[in-house]
């Protein structure tokens, strides 16, 4: 027989907590869920929209009646459960309906606090919670004219604006003389409130309510010091209580919440408890990124996967009011010690601050331009080092020399439905609001699952992110800090490559066993990065598995969109003689090669090749002197160069000979991600060497190293690390730098973002601080060159992995 | 009726990875995965046609080499969001070799 779970409540959380339950286990458990509400699970984020008839409740339904029926779920609406047995294991609702549990979830949400002055049961006081509430504001913006909003935080602004909308006359009245004060400092709450008062609401600052006034029903409110406004309706929005009487009264231990542990379980071990009716670590959340989070813990464990750890999560709030731009995270309130950065411009209603703490951002306020605000909490979330570019962390993202969409992000809002968003697969702005909103999408990684936006390139992914903040508002689930390798694990890349290392890990079925992967044999996106992981750390040791790798790097070829591969073979420094380009056209003639191209990297790709035909080219190309130029390979690619001083009349150095010296040291290593270099003869920089991961400028004195560049989707110019005097120095300056970057980055992380997120500081202090670290990694990487320069080409010319390029003929 | 093809040995295939059998109509992937299964569709995505025979093999699935849509190899069903799928074959290991139905691309054809 099945186990039987129960769940009470019916809100985003445990609903969500079902969805992740079922992704992973759809047969384990007969399901019941209660509910107290007569709906479905909706959005209730979402509920400001609806008071300000920006959206209906059918758009905000998320799992309707079909959605239980579809999984095989028992659903109880308008119930209440009012009695938990535990020693007979079942619940008890208010109809006196009885379901057994082998296993229970509480998910009971929070109650709005209503403050008990006087007059607080009178008809036309309520709190705004659900949709009764809504349906009841609606109502009385019908027939009445003032209204009263006690509390000037989130909720309580988005319910004013909405009532203001439905044209009432609307006060706020706020106990503090800051609104939003959870979330703002004392500049940027200011900007707020003259921004709500151009919108027509009123405010009472400073101001304690004594009493509500009225008979049969509200008519008015008295203030403290004895003044009084006229009143037909009072939403009490000054916060929420986790709704905990039923746990209580069951004898489970409550403090503010449900005191849960990082599994998400209450003090008894059969009773989960998700989302804002949980105390955990003695936090308790009300806005909905946390609930998912803990909600797939939650999942985990019901599941048995048992793997899963909840540990706290920091988070953003936006402001869902229209034509209001507000973004605040973390601590933005400094503390002794820490550092403010502030940019401000009244006239403009702009105001940005940054709390740092260790050239660490702790926290945000943004007021007039959010448009950086998912950076800043990215930057906050991953503890980025921002040192390196702290002068213009206020300027936003775009000033770091980022080409790509980042700057228009703001105007995400204002394009047409069919303005296309994702240029790689032609994915429009209709079509991805129309799935956040039809498919109840939260993440990022949900909208890239659904619609393919922003999942190839990535360029566009800020411009995503826009839009799923605009369009759930709050509810947009930044991906969690510590973001796992992939569906297989709950572990990160930083987690295995440590693992790896410190246990010794030196099989994949070791590392998967270690780490208790979900999956027997992992996946597409795990295989190629453990096979990366074990290959950088145990080189002497490790046997490369062909199968986990991407087919590129399997059959030593670019794979071409009608199957074909490309063919390009190394030309050490870019340098050729006519023999080298004599034996390429003669290749390129017996193959039927259809096109050829001189490439950016200064060598010749030949396209068209047929895989079949693959070992039989490489055979006349390696007897012609040729290597595998590694054009396909997460590996070094190639060293661009320069005249130089054989040459140019403005050379101050030989920039070729070092090129080739370059390319001979580096060729054949595997990387996290592809490598380039270039070496350019004088600081005119003819190589583009400042837009490489390893680029070498020349100077009459020496040389010039420079670290971290990109020229691809967002251009990066590179960091200088440093200037040497010698060709040997640059030798072991790039050696080391490749090797510590080798161990330390992310499978696919390209120098640029690995440099911003682990500091130039850190690359200095492995490498130029400390000779010996550096010495030490440069050894190290030559002794894994040794394994690595052995030309694949060449190998598979002479019959090596033959399966992978003849088929099967059927006798 | 089924109609067993020999093909090769299940040593001719690499645990995780596949073969590719060029008949006159379509090429046909042959799967090998991880626990000896084998499995035989049609070498080309509903996608944007990728060699799916060039894909990652993991569990019963492979991810395709273009824009990793992921196939359940047992049905030919795209799996995930994405919505496609492509021709699959009856296949099995018998002793040491493996077998193909091709009967029902006799029918395609016709």
């Amino acid at each position: 027989m099945k186990h039987r779970l129960v769940m009470v409540g019916n809100g985003m959380a445990g609903v969500r907590t079902l969805e992740e339950l079922l992704k992973s286990a759809p047969d384990q458990y007969e399901i019941t869920v209660f509910g107290a509400e007569p709906y479905p699970n909706y959005n209730r984020i979402m509920l400001s929209p609806v008071l300000a008839s920006d959206k209906t409740v059918e758009d905000i339904i998320l799992n309707d009646d079909a959605w239980y029926a579809d999984h095989g779920i028992t659903l109880h609406k308008g119930k209440t459960i009012t009695a938990i047995d535990r020693v007979h294991r079942q619940v008890i609702a208010d109809d006196g309906t009885v379901a057994e549990y082998d296993r229970l979830i509480l998910a009971t949400g929070s109650n709005p606090f209503i403050i008990p002055v006087p007059g607080h049961q009178l008809p036309g006081v309520i709190g705004f919670r659900d949709i009764a509430d809504v349906d009841a504001m609606l109502a009385a913006s019908k027939q009445y004219k003032h209204a009263v909003v006690i509390g000037g935080g989130l909720l309580g602004l988005e319910a004013a604006n909405g009532l203001k909308k439905q044209g009432m006359d609307v006060t706020v009245v706020h106990l503090l003389d800051t609104l939003m004060e959870r979330q703002l400092d004392k500049p940027a709450a200011a900007l707020l409130k003259a921004s709500l008062e151009e919108k027509g609401l009123k405010f009472e600052m400073s101001a304690s309510t004594e009493s509500i006034l009225g008979d049969e029903r509200v008519t008015g409110l008295r203030f403290t010091d004895g003044r009084e406004i006229p009143a037909d309706l009072v939403v009490m929005a000054v916060g929420i209580r986790p709704n905990i009487a039923l746990a209580k009264a069951a004898g489970i231990h409550c403090e503010r919440g449900i005191v849960v542990n990082d599994t998400m379980q209450t003090f008894d071990p059969r009773i989960w408890a998700v989302g804002e009716c949980v105390q955990h670590r003695n936090q308790c959340y009300g806005l909905v990124a946390p609930l998912f989070e803990q909600a797939k813990v939650a999942a985990n464990h019901l599941c048995e996967h048992g793997v899963a750890r909840y540990e706290g999560s920091v988070t953003s709030t936006k402001l869902k009011v229209t034509g209001i731009d507000l973004f605040s995270a973390g601590e933005f309130n400094e503390q002794d010690g820490d550092e403010t950065l502030v940019l401000q411009d009244p006239s403009q209603g702009m105001y940005k601050k940054l709390v740092l703490r260790d050239n660490r951002v702790k926290g945000a306020v943004m007021y007039g331009d959010t448009m950086d605000g998912s950076w800043y909490f990215q930057l906050l979330r991953e503890g980025t080092d921002v040192s390196a570019f702290r002068k213009t962390i206020l300027f936003g993202q775009h000033d770091l020399g980022d080409a790509g969409h980042g700057d228009s992000s703001k105007q995400v809002m204002a394009l047409s439905d069919d303005a296309e968003i994702c240029g790689c697969n032609g994915v429009c702005k209709g079509e991805i609001v129309d799935a956040i909103v039809k498919k109840g999408l939260f993440t990022l990684d949900d909208v890239r699952a659904h619609t393919k936006a922003s999942s190839s390139c990535g360029s566009c992914t800020g411009l995503v992110e826009a839009l799923l903040a605009s369009t759930v508002g709050e509810g947009y689930g930044p991906a969690p800090s510590k973001k796992p390798m992939c569906k297989c694990t709950d572990h990160s890349h930083d987690d295995v490559i440590t693992g790896i290392k410190r246990h010794q890990l030196k099989t994949m079925q070791s590392v998967r066993d270690f780490f208790e992967w979900q999956t027997p044999d992992g996946c597409a996106t795990c295989r190629p990065a453990l096979n990366y992981y074990l290959l950088a750390n145990w080189p002497a040791e490790y046997n490369d598995d062909a199968q986990s790798r991407f087919i590129n790097e399997r059959a030593h070829g670019n794979i071409q969109k009608d199957g074909t591969y490309s063919v390009v073979p190394r030309m050490f420094g870019g340098l050729c003689t006519a023999n080298d380009l004599r034996a390429i056209a003669d290749v390129s003639d017996k193959y039927q090669v259809p096109e050829m191209k001189v490439t950016g990297g200064q060598r010749i790709d030949l396209f068209g090749v047929k895989k079949e035909d693959l070992p039989l080219m490489w055979k006349d190309l390696s007897d012609a002197g040729f290597v595998s130029g590694h054009a396909y390979g997460k590996a070094l690619r190639t060293v661009k160069t320069c005249a130089g001083s054989n040459w140019c009349r403005f050379g101050t150095q030989n920039s070729t000979g070092l090129g080739v010296k370059l390319e001979q040291l580096t060729w054949g290593s595997w990387m996290p991600h592809k490598f380039k270099l270039a070496v350019s003869g004088c600081p005119r920089n003819c190589a583009e060497a400042t837009i490489k991961d390893f680029g070498v400028v020349c100077v009459d004195s020496g040389y010039e190293l420079h670290v971290g560049g990109n020229g691809g989707i967002k251009v990066r110019v590179t960091d200088l690390l440093t200037r040497v005097a010698t060709e040997e120095e640059v030798l072991e300056f790039t050696g080391a730098f490749i090797q510590l970057y080798r161990l330390d980055a992310h499978y696919l992380e390209r120098t640029a973002p690995w440099v911003e997120r682990r500091g130039l500081a850190f690359v200095k202090e492995q490498i130029l601080d400390n000779a010996e670290r550096r010495r030490q990694l440069y050894e190290d990487f030559k002794f894994s060159q040794t394994f690595a320069q052995i030309d694949p080409w060449k190998a598979r010319a002479d019959g090596a992995e033959a399966h992978e390029f003849t088929t099967l003929k059927i006798a | 009726m089924t109609n067993w093809t020999d093909i090769c040995a299940l040593t001719d295939i690499p645990r995780l990875g596949s073969r590719v059998v060029k008949t006159d109509t379509m090429n046909i992937a042959v799967f090998r995965t991880a626990d000896d299964a084998v499995f035989a569709m049609k070498d080309e995505c509903p996608h944007k046609k990728g060699p799916l025979s060039q894909g990652i093999v993991h569990g019963h699935a492979v991810t395709c080499p273009l824009h990793n849509w992921k196939f359940d190899l047992a049905s030919g069903e795209a799996m995930g969001p994405d919505e496609g799928c492509t021709n699959t074959f009856p296949a099995k290991v018998d002793g040491s070799r493996v077998l193909i139905d091709f009967s029902g691309l006799i029918e395609q054809a016709a």
